[in-house]
């Protein structure tokens, strides 16, 4: 099965985080990332840039609407996603508890829908 | 054969059944639904004296049959190439499984109901219907909610089951551990509702004691390397001892204190202080639910309620302080306190749980508050708290508890 992993933060007190701490975040990243590659877990994954440079859409009687900023008001932020193939829920909750932002965040799991062939 | 004896043998092997079928055919809905058409098929021939030698078998074979005559009619419907080649594997399955396996099946199943993807009221709403296989009224009954609604929970958690890909098997040993907890939890969340209810006009739903005790040994025959199981189930069968003590005919309760004990069931007891030896005996780290069982036998043990053990108790619950701290482990060892150094001293670790909050409506709080109160003479304070233990609670035999202590003052 796919599931998508969305990785939440709080984005104003990530920014507060002094620099040796980012660096070493980024290299957990890296190595958690590689580590998924190599067992043929990972499809996709990229990190967002934050909600500050977010725009939403919507379209209401044909006309088009932009609003500056994220969909929702949240406390945690959408900050990242990884698309990975795993064998059932009990691999991908575990591939996302090791996720390195779930130590300070959230990791919300969606299996990804299929249509029947 | 009468239809109670039918009624019976469903009722003891329709959860097996259910964890096998699921195993066969893969879906949880499909294999409901053919059990219920192997059942229909049994309620016409088995009372007309053709019963089968291992009905447990019977039913899951006419299960699988009907099983496949369901998946046909889905090809014939709408062409599935996947459901085609799942008929055939259904059919290259040998009809008769070792025993092993079918012990397999239910700890599968009981597992998956517990998986923590799951709310803690939809893990046990789902372990009533699959593994204990009561009816959906029965369970909309056991939370006190509509059929409606609940028919609607359990078919969004078997949704879940299906699309979020929740596996169907006994969790790998280095999760096992934590997710044994859960299973326990639930078992005990079950219990503890049979054992004092949330609220309505009964104090106690033996059935859902029953059905959590059934629970227990069923695990505990398992899983019988698991030592937490057999806290849990001894703690269970020593509360449920005292049950026959616990109310009058009328439905009020007897307190502890004033029980006739000779009303207690002394061979559950002595069921249930065995099996407190053994899950005390493990070395290491207590286990929570065998003190808690260590405390229930101590109460059991004890003659009368004033040669009761108390300073043990006191320690015992002082242990469960360290081992697994609640608000209500707490409020018990306070109670517990007051039969060793006198109802003053737990009145001030009583209050110093309130004043400290986050207990927030524990409704026990105020009742343990006014019987100390009320053993001090301070009549008018006690009188308070009963009001504020009457507010808290919904359950009708307490607020008539209430009623009466307030009486007893005047």
């Amino acid at each position: 099965m796919q599931y998508l992993l969305m990785i939440y933060q709080n984005e104003a007190e990530y920014a507060k985080i002094d620099t040796g701490t980012t660096q070493k975040m980024s290299a957990e990243y890296e190595a958690f990332t590689q580590g998924i590659i190599q067992n043929g877990n990972f499809k996709a994954g990229d990190r967002l840039r934050p909600t500050t440079t977010a725009t939403t859409v919507r379209v209401r009687d044909g006309k088009t609407l932009t609003t500056d900023g994220p969909f929702a008001e949240t406390r945690e932020q959408l900050g990242g996603y990884y698309l990975i193939e795993a064998k059932d829920l009990d691999t991908a909750i575990e591939i996302a508890s090791r996720i390195p932002s779930a130590r300070v965040g959230s990791i919300e799991v969606r299996p990804i829908w299929v249509y029947d062939k | 054969m009468t239809a109670s004896e039918i009624e019976k043998i469903f009722r003891d092997e329709a959860g097996r059944a259910l964890a096998t079928l699921i195993r066969l055919v893969g879906d949880f809905d499909l294999a409901e639904d053919a059990l219920q058409d192997a059942i229909a098929v049994a309620l016409e021939r088995w009372p007309a004296g053709e019963v089968p030698d291992n009905p447990r078998a019977w039913l899951v074979n006419v299960a699988k049959h009907k099983a496949i005559d369901r998946i046909r009619r889905q090809i014939a419907f709408r062409g599935k190439q996947q459901a085609l080649v799942h008929e055939l594997e259904l059919n290259a399955q040998a009809a008769d499984e070792p025993p092993a396996m079918l012990d397999d099946d239910m700890l599968r199943l009981i597992f998956t109901c517990c998986h923590p993807a799951f709310a803690p009221e939809v893990q046990v709403a789902l372990t009533l219907r699959t593994v204990c296989g009561l009816s959906t009224a029965q369970v909309a009954r056991a939370f006190l909610i509509g059929e409606d609604a609940m028919a609607q929970r359990l078919v969004r958690a078997k949704q879940k089951i299906r699309l979020a890909g929740i596996p169907y098997e006994v969790p790998e040993r280095d999760t096992l551990v934590a997710r044994l907890d859960g299973v326990l939890a639930v078992i005990y969340l079950v219990f503890t509702e049979g054992y004092v209810a949330t609220s309505g006009a009964d104090l106690m739903r033996p059935d859902l004691a029953a059905e959590a005790i059934r629970l227990g040994r069923l695990l505990d025959r398992l899983m019988p390397d698991r030592t937490g199981i057999r806290g849990l189930l001894a703690l269970m069968l020593l509360h449920d001892a005292r049950r026959a003590g616990r109310e009058t005919a009328a439905g009020d309760i007897v307190l502890l204190e004033e029980q006739d004990r000779t009303r207690w069931d002394h061979a559950q007891i002595a069921e249930g202080l065995r099996l407190v030896d053994d899950a005390l005996r493990v070395p290491g780290r207590p286990q929570p639910y065998a003190v808690q069982a260590a405390i229930a036998a101590l109460h059991a043990r004890a003659p009368s309620y004033e040669h009761t053990d108390w300073p043990q108790i006191a320690g015992l619950y002082e242990v469960l302080l360290r081992i697994s701290p609640s608000p209500v482990v707490e409020l018990n060892h306070a109670a517990a306190v007051s039969m060793v150094d006198g109802p003053a001293r737990a009145l001030d670790l009583v209050d110093a749980i309130a004043a400290r909050g986050g207990l927030g409506g524990y409704e026990l709080l105020p009742a343990v508050r006014a019987d100390l109160l009320r053993r001090l003479g301070r009549k008018d304070e006690a009188r308070a708290a009963y009001r504020a233990a009457t507010e808290a609670t919904q359950l009708e035999p307490l607020r008539r508890l209430y009623a009466r202590r307030t009486r007893e003052m005047e």
